[in-house]
């Protein structure tokens, strides 16, 4: 076959021969992978976006590559935007371009406005031949060359065979079929990690280089690419061994035929300048040449600068300049020498505040950045916090002394002793709103504004309005951010706004936790308040958002921006649920599930009335714990246990679970937290829509009422309109049924803990506790159902479920919680209360919202009928809402108010 | 294989020259232009060239018949600037098919005569395709280097209307030329390449660029190679260049897309660079011994005129190209 080589070009040529060696990929102007120019996109700083890509061009970069594939912006404009800008730049634009996207919209309208010949990334067989084919086709006619992406409908090659599978394949449509001429064939071969400590991992370097010299053999005129970072993620944080393994890799995958990849040109060790020692563990791991190759490595790591193992074995950071020591033990979260380093910064500057001003914010922006551009996960940051805050308690009294005798014309220097930063980035008042006890969220989101420099003013749980205001006018805060996580903790957030507004408040109003959402902020919060509202879906976002909004050039833009955005949100809202229609109380009722109770077994319970659990064995509750939601808390994003085998946040996953479960063995074995639960089963029919509950020892003597809610809105294929009472049999049925209810907590003891953690500035450990005494509390919830299931109502004493298959509810019967969705009103709670005098036998007490205190209780009702099952309310009529308010012998306004979010 | 392109393996073939320089001597007036047709047509209408295929066939023909005496192997359609977008400035856009019609059909028409007359030398008729009047990777505003004046989309729309009415009047060829934005070329070969799947024809295209000036670039930046690399995805007859520069001044260019290119090498300069008054005076015999150059140095298959170029010019460049052999390719 005759040698063709790939041409491509800018304003001027670049053609790809055995001689280029390796053509070099810029890759900065990608607002995936970079956080800047995503962020100068966004705010189209288009001047500083083209320097970015300026720089790389004079840095070296070969071919630049653009990619626009981000949610929040319309990737298409952008796209066409910005190319048209670069063609404006012939220093730029001299070099090819990369047109970089998942969506083919965007390459073809990037391949539309550029001149030369590009190269596209990338088109696989991911979505079929068919596909395939077509943009391959386009992509010829367009003039352009193409990256194929060794994936098809089953996936991404990962072992040797399949990527030859899919390149034979790819090869045999693109040529064969479309005529696509090879030589404008780039197959990007997948680069996987190695070294990550798992077996299949071990080949994958090799299985790439293998497969590629197959693909140079077979088709010697393609081209093969990859982005070589991946291949040495699990060294993450030592870069003198990821720049050995980065020079070992291409050195290989060159030799085998690799001739075009992503590269950052300063993570590269030159091959020959690699030490001896390091340069042959490396290619044992490269090369998978034995069987310890990783072990041998990661041994060796530890002694090579920068390393994040073992901490105590490596001390070589001790030898660098005070200000390293400073930012690494920030960065790395090491707290053994904080205190000595801070005596010496100390005694290096005038007055001790300089120490807080200069090293230490000086250490915690690089964190910020690390944090802002995806390198450090938030465990790792909290860490940090721990650090900051423990050197700023060691300078206070230093600070204080100071105060007291100035004799420096810097006087009025101030600084809140019980705050990290200075106020410099502003002043950001949070709390969570009256009537609601929890904090996670809220204390997350404090520890890593503090980390960006920002003033944290945290009033704590269960904060009334007129606090707050209070509060925010006295300290002149920039910003106000609210935390809930009840439903009716939302319409505290709405009467907040008002009251701002009232008040001519001008500063920005952040929203978040658990039931928040960007519809609810923008439909019920947004129109309340003229000025900034931000719905703040998790931590990390709370950073760019406060900047955005506080940095003087493009807040006002900002604001303007999510002003209209909040209106977007909520015409789609209101035109959404336009379209939904709904029954009357009465068809609804009609439409109840039908249960024909004359066939149905009503099985009896063993026990009958209530029953206290003092004090609850917590070790035979851990099996029952949903770690899931426990990483979403340190927003580590993936299921469990998969999240642990995550290639990008696995280790860090890795070693939140680890800390997790020592902090639980030692709570445990201390006796730290006290687990508490009360139960009963009680004799009950349903009137229509409540349930009437009776005396344990007699039927006839009714002692309270459940009041349910019925689902309205119009259903299609003759499913039922649900409310729970329909799964109790009616009191016409003469039928005896049952219902159970309880509540649980895991809560008492947390807060001493939370206390003694705070005192010693360690937040890590303070929302550690607090995450996992949650969990504690839904294992012990999952627990008691299991128990009452199968011991105390005895209904189904033939279970062997895992706790995978309990996480998934594959058991008879439910326990829906009141203020969730099957049971939208919180005021049920109450009646549980009075029920089991939850308050008297375990101590859990409601707040005036329903809240429960401690926050680590979870409460509900038992129902056993197999027809059970979860459900949602939705939204309920007016009809229904003023039934509901006589039922429950309230006013419609108060009713109102608790069932504000389900109105239609 | 097509006809012409079997003959350009065996010989270098003569394109005629400019189609402008010629009207001009008609001296036509606005009447003229106008015709009967478009008598009470409410713009002017002089200077639209192209409309004279319409209103003035006659003369179009006879314009085609001198350089076919003079020599050329290939004459071009009247049909430069018959887009809907060169075509606006007229207010003519809804006439862009039937003008690359009615020209591909006198042009069709007076090749076949001599073919016909001379059935050893065929004539062929190209096509003419020009870039229009607006540049797609290019911004008219200073201050505002990202607008545009106009997309790939309806660039690639309006060329497709000429290249129906071109294939559809009877052209051999397509000519894409004066390219000074290679990104219009890209949009008019997209064009090209829909109409022949849709028509299921096979009609072979010349590209010709333009290198504005001694920087060695076209007007949108690019190298002649980067250019060559720009359009090669579509076979070609043959890649060229063409206008802003004499016959000596193309030289170096013209070498290196010899060097680098597996198409035909095709060049039709200007007759030298303008003077003072903005004319072309270089003479037959001077651009022709220029030309010579191109042939002892075997990198050209084809070779015409441009601006200022004129029958003479055809039949002295004729004269010089038939003791040589053409430049070998694929």
């Amino acid at each position: 076959m005759e040698q063709k080589y790939l041409k491509l070009s800018g304003l001027e040529p670049l053609i790809i021969t055995p001689e280029s060696n390796f053509i070099n990929v810029g890759e900065r102007t990608n607002v995936a992978g970079s956080r800047k120019f995503l962020r100068l996109i966004n705010e189209e700083k288009f001047d500083e976006a083209l320097d970015i890509a300026r720089n790389q061009v004079e840095g070296g970069a070969q071919i630049i590559d653009i990619n626009m594939d981000d949610g929040l912006i319309d990737g298409k404009k952008a796209m066409v935007n910005f190319l048209n800008l670069i063609a404006a730049e012939p220093d730029i634009v001299r070099v090819p371009i990369m047109i970089d996207s998942s969506k083919w919209e965007i390459i073809e309208a990037g391949l539309q406005v550029v001149q030369g010949k590009c190269v596209v990334n990338s088109i696989s067989l991911k979505e079929g031949e068919e596909a395939f084919i077509h943009h391959a086709t386009m992509i010829k006619r367009y003039g352009a060359a193409v990256i194929v992406m060794a994936f098809d409908e089953q996936g991404q090659a990962d072992s040797y065979n399949r990527r030859i599978e899919i390149v034979e394949r790819s090869y045999d449509i693109l040529v064969n079929k479309v005529n696509f001429p090879p030589e404008d064939i780039i197959f990007d071969l997948n680069i996987f990690p190695v070294a990550t400590g798992m077996e299949e991992h071990k080949n994958n370097a090799v299985d790439f280089i293998e497969a590629t010299k197959w693909v140079k053999k077979n088709y010697p005129n393609v081209n093969v690419s990859g982005g070589v970072s991946n291949v040495s993620f699990s060294f993450r944080g030592n870069n003198a061994v990821r720049e050995a393994m980065h020079s070992v890799f291409l050195y290989h995958a060159i030799k085998a035929g690799m001739n075009i990849g992503i590269v950052n040109p300063n993570m590269l060790e030159v091959y020959d300048e690699i030490p001896k020692d390091l340069l042959e563990y490396v290619e044992d791991v490269i090369l998978n040449r034995r069987e310890d190759a990783t072990e041998r490595l990661l041994e060796f790591a530890d002694t090579v600068k920068g390393t994040k193992k073992e901490k105590q074995l490596d001390l070589s950071w001790r030898e660098l300049p005070l200000q390293d020591r400073i930012t690494h033990a920030l960065v790395k979260g090491l707290d053994g020498f904080i205190v000595e380093d801070m005596e010496e910064a100390r005694q290096s500057v005038a007055e001790p505040v300089e120490v807080i001003e200069g090293h230490l914010m000086t250490g915690m922006n690089v964190v910020g950045d690390l944090f802002g551009s995806g390198k450090m996960f938030l465990p790792q940051v909290v860490k940090s916090a721990r650090v900051m805050k423990k050197a700023v308690a060691y300078l206070t009294p230093f600070i204080e002394e100071e105060k007291k005798a100035p004799k420096s014309p810097k006087e009025n220097t101030k600084i809140e002793t019980q705050t990290l930063a200075s106020s410099e980035g502003g002043k950001i008042l949070l709390a969570t709103v009256k009537g609601d006890v929890h904090d996670i969220g809220k204390n997350i989101v404090g520890v890593v504004l503090s980390c960006n420099n920002y003033e944290i003013l945290d009033l704590g749980v269960m904060v009334p309005p007129e606090k707050i205001i209070e509060a925010a006018k006295k300290e002149k805060v920039d910003v106000i951010g609210l935390s809930g996580l009840i439903t009716p903790s939302l319409d505290e957030m709405v009467h907040l706004a008002k009251e701002m507004e009232l008040q001519n408040f001008k500063v920005p109003l952040l929203i978040g936790g658990a039931t928040t959402s960007k519809a609810h902020t923008a439909v019920k919060i947004d129109p309340e308040y003229q000025n900034a509202v931000v719905h703040v879906h998790d931590a990390s976002k709370a950073v760019t958002v406060v900047g955005d909004l506080l940095q003087k050039d493009t807040s006002e833009a900002f604001k303007e921006q999510l002003k209209s955005d909040y209106k977007k949100v909520r015409k789609g809202f209101y035109s959404r649920t336009e379209k939904k229609e709904y029954m009357s109380l009465t068809e609804a009722r009609e439409n109840k599930l039908k249960i024909d109770w004359k066939t149905t077994k009503i099985p009896v319970p063993k026990l009958m009335g209530v029953k206290v659990i003092e004090k609850v064995d917590l070790k035979k509750v851990i099996d029952y714990i949903d770690w899931g939601p426990f990483f979403r808390v340190w927003e580590l994003k993936g299921r469990y246990p998969d999240i642990l085998k995550d290639k990008v946040a696995g280790e860090e996953a890795s070693r939140l679970f680890t800390d997790a479960k020592k902090m639980l063995n030692r709570l445990i074995k201390k006796d730290l937290l006290k687990a508490k639960a009360v139960f009963g089963i009680f004799p009950a029919n349903s009137t229509e829509d409540d349930i009437e509950v009776y005396d344990p020892k007699d039927r006839n003597k009714k002692i309270n009422k459940v009041v349910t809610l019925r689902q309205q809105v119009k259903k299609t294929n003759e499913k039922p309109n649900l409310a729970l009472s329909d799964y109790i049999a009616p009191k016409e049925s003469g039928v005896n049924d049952y219902i159970g209810c309880f509540a649980v907590t895991s809560g008492f003891g947390t807060e001493e803990l939370v206390r003694e953690f705070e005192a010693d500035h360690d937040d890590y450990k303070s929302i550690m506790i607090r995450a996992i005494a949650d969990r504690l509390a839904e294992a012990l919830a999952e627990f008691l159902h299991q128990e009452v299931r199968m011991k105390f109502w005895g209904y189904s004493t033939e279970e062997h479920l895992s706790n995978e298959d309990l996480i998934k509810e594959k058991y008879t019967g439910i326990r829906p919680a009141p203020g969730y969705p099957a049971s939208p009103d919180h005021t049920e709670k109450k009646t549980i209360w009075k029920l089991l005098e939850v308050e008297k036998n375990i101590g859990i007490a409601l707040t005036e919202n329903m809240a429960m205190w401690p926050a680590a209780s979870v409460s509900g009702y038992y129902f056993a009928s197999q027809e059970s099952k979860y459900f949602g309310v939705g939204k309920i009529k007016r009809d229904q809402l003023e039934d509901f308010a006589k039922r429950k012998n309230i006013s419609v306004e108060e009713a109102e108010k608790w069932l504000s979010p389900n109105l239609a | 294989m097509s006809k012409i392109e079997k003959i350009l393996k065996e010989k270098i073939l003569v394109l005629d020259g400019a189609m402008g320089t010629m009207i001009q001597q008609y001296n036509f007036s606005e009447e003229d232009y106008r015709g009967e047709r478009f008598k009470d047509f409410p713009v002017s209408v002089k200077g639209n060239n192209d409309l004279l295929s319409l209103t003035q066939p006659e003369a179009i023909k006879e314009i085609h018949r001198k350089y076919l005496v003079a020599g050329a192997d290939i004459i071009e359609t009247n049909t430069f600037s018959a887009t809907s977008i060169a075509m606006a400035d007229y207010q003519m856009e809804d006439l862009a098919y039937e003008m690359n019609l009615e020209s591909a059909k006198l042009a069709r028409q007076v090749a076949d005569e001599f073919t016909k007359a001379e059935p050893d030398k065929p004539r062929f008729v190209a096509g003419s395709m020009g870039p229009t009047n607006k540049t797609a990777s290019m911004s008219p505003k200073v201050n505002d280097p990202g607008f545009r004046a106009i997309t790939f989309e309806e660039l690639k729309t309006a060329y497709k209307v000429q290249v129906e009415g071109l294939v559809d009047g009877g052209a051999d060829l397509l000519l894409v030329e004066t390219v000074f934005d290679t990104l219009n070329a890209k949009a008019a070969l997209f064009a090209i390449e829909e109409v022949k799947e849709e028509k299921k024809v096979h009609i072979p295209i010349m590209v010709s660029g333009t290198i504005t000036d001694a920087s060695g670039r076209t007007l949108s930046g690019q190298t002649a190679e980067a250019f060559l690399i720009s359009v090669e995805h579509i076979p070609l007859l043959t890649v060229g260049l063409n206008c802003a520069l004499g016959a000596k001044q193309l030289t170096p260019y013209l070498q290196v897309l010899s060097d680098k290119a597996n198409f035909g090498i095709s060049a039709h300069p200007n007759a030298g660079l303008p003077n003072a008054f903005g004319e072309y005076d270089e003479t037959p015999e001077i651009m022709a011994a220029q030309i010579k150059e191109y042939l002892d140095k075997n990198i050209i298959n084809i070779v015409g005129g441009c601006c200022g170029t004129t029958p003479a010019h055809i039949k002295a460049i004729a004269e010089v190209v038939k003791d040589y052999q053409p430049r070998k390719f694929n």
